[in-house]
């Protein structure tokens, strides 16, 4: 099962993005293997519409698991329809690894 | 062509799938159905007792739409009564709120899509999740 967390670099170590559609790279974490792959958002400055861009590259890419801050109401709207899960973090100092060292647990 | 309909939001679809009339004289196969926002109308203005605007509100639709609704639950369930049918419910136009639940070791906050079939956390498999009753 794979699962997209929201990261602001692209490297393990980055901190945690908590934005959806705006954030700066997505990690796919791939649970059986434990590999983990970066994806840069392309749509970081758009100025409208980066939430449905991001949530249909979800579902390009067939995650099943979304890990970010928050989502917009039209990302919400799509990712249910696809049956994607969200889940939501708010805790501030969490880096990428944190979040995988948690989901391995 | 109509102006589209707006889906109404239902907080919560109804506890049950529809109502029998029992004793009855002759028994016939036919039902009425009742949407799930006329269920949710009925709910909301009799037995949360809001007025129409406030209900209206909550279920994201004009004052006069929800007063439709109200009044189409109302005769639907004087006839099924009446004429001693079944009640049965059904979809309608509804937009269920979804579902967000919350872990209680780690606070995250997650959807279950309807495909998964474990009802746990996401982040730390623990299965000490509640309900939030209002979409976040």
């Amino acid at each position: 099962m794979r699962t997209i967390i929201t990261s602001s670099e692209n490297k393990i170590t980055a901190a945690f993005d908590k934005r959806f559609g705006r954030a700066a790279w997505f990690c796919i974490y791939d649970e059986q293997t434990g590999e983990t792959e970066f994806i840069e958002n392309v749509n970081l400055n758009a100025s409208n519409g980066a939430g449905t861009k991001a949530a249909e590259k979800a579902v390009e890419l067939h995650v099943k698991k979304i890990i970010s801050g928050d989502f917009g109401p039209k990302a919400k709207d799509l990712l249910d329809k696809f049956e994607i899960q969200m889940v939501i973090l708010q805790d501030d100092n969490l880096t990428v690894e944190n979040i995988i060292s948690k989901l391995k647990n | 062509m109509p102006r589209r309909r707006r889906l109404r939001k239902v907080v919560a679809p109804p506890g049950f799938k529809g109502y029998k009339p029992y004793g009855a004289n002759h028994s016939k196969n036919e039902f009425i159905e009742l949407l799930y926002e006329e269920y949710e109308a009925i709910k909301l203005s009799d037995y949360d007792l809001m007025n129409h605007e406030t209900a209206a509100k909550v279920m994201g639709i004009s004052r006069p739409t929800f007063a439709r609704i109200y009044e189409s639950a109302r005769r639907k369930i004087a006839k099924a009564m009446v004429e001693v049918k079944e009640i049965r419910t059904a979809y309608g136009n509804a937009l269920l709120d979804k579902n967000w639940y919350e872990c209680h070791g780690c606070h995250a906050r997650f959807t279950i899509p309807k495909t998964q079939n474990k009802h746990c956390c996401a982040i730390c498999s623990s299965t000490d999740i509640n309900l939030l009753k209002n979409d976040i």
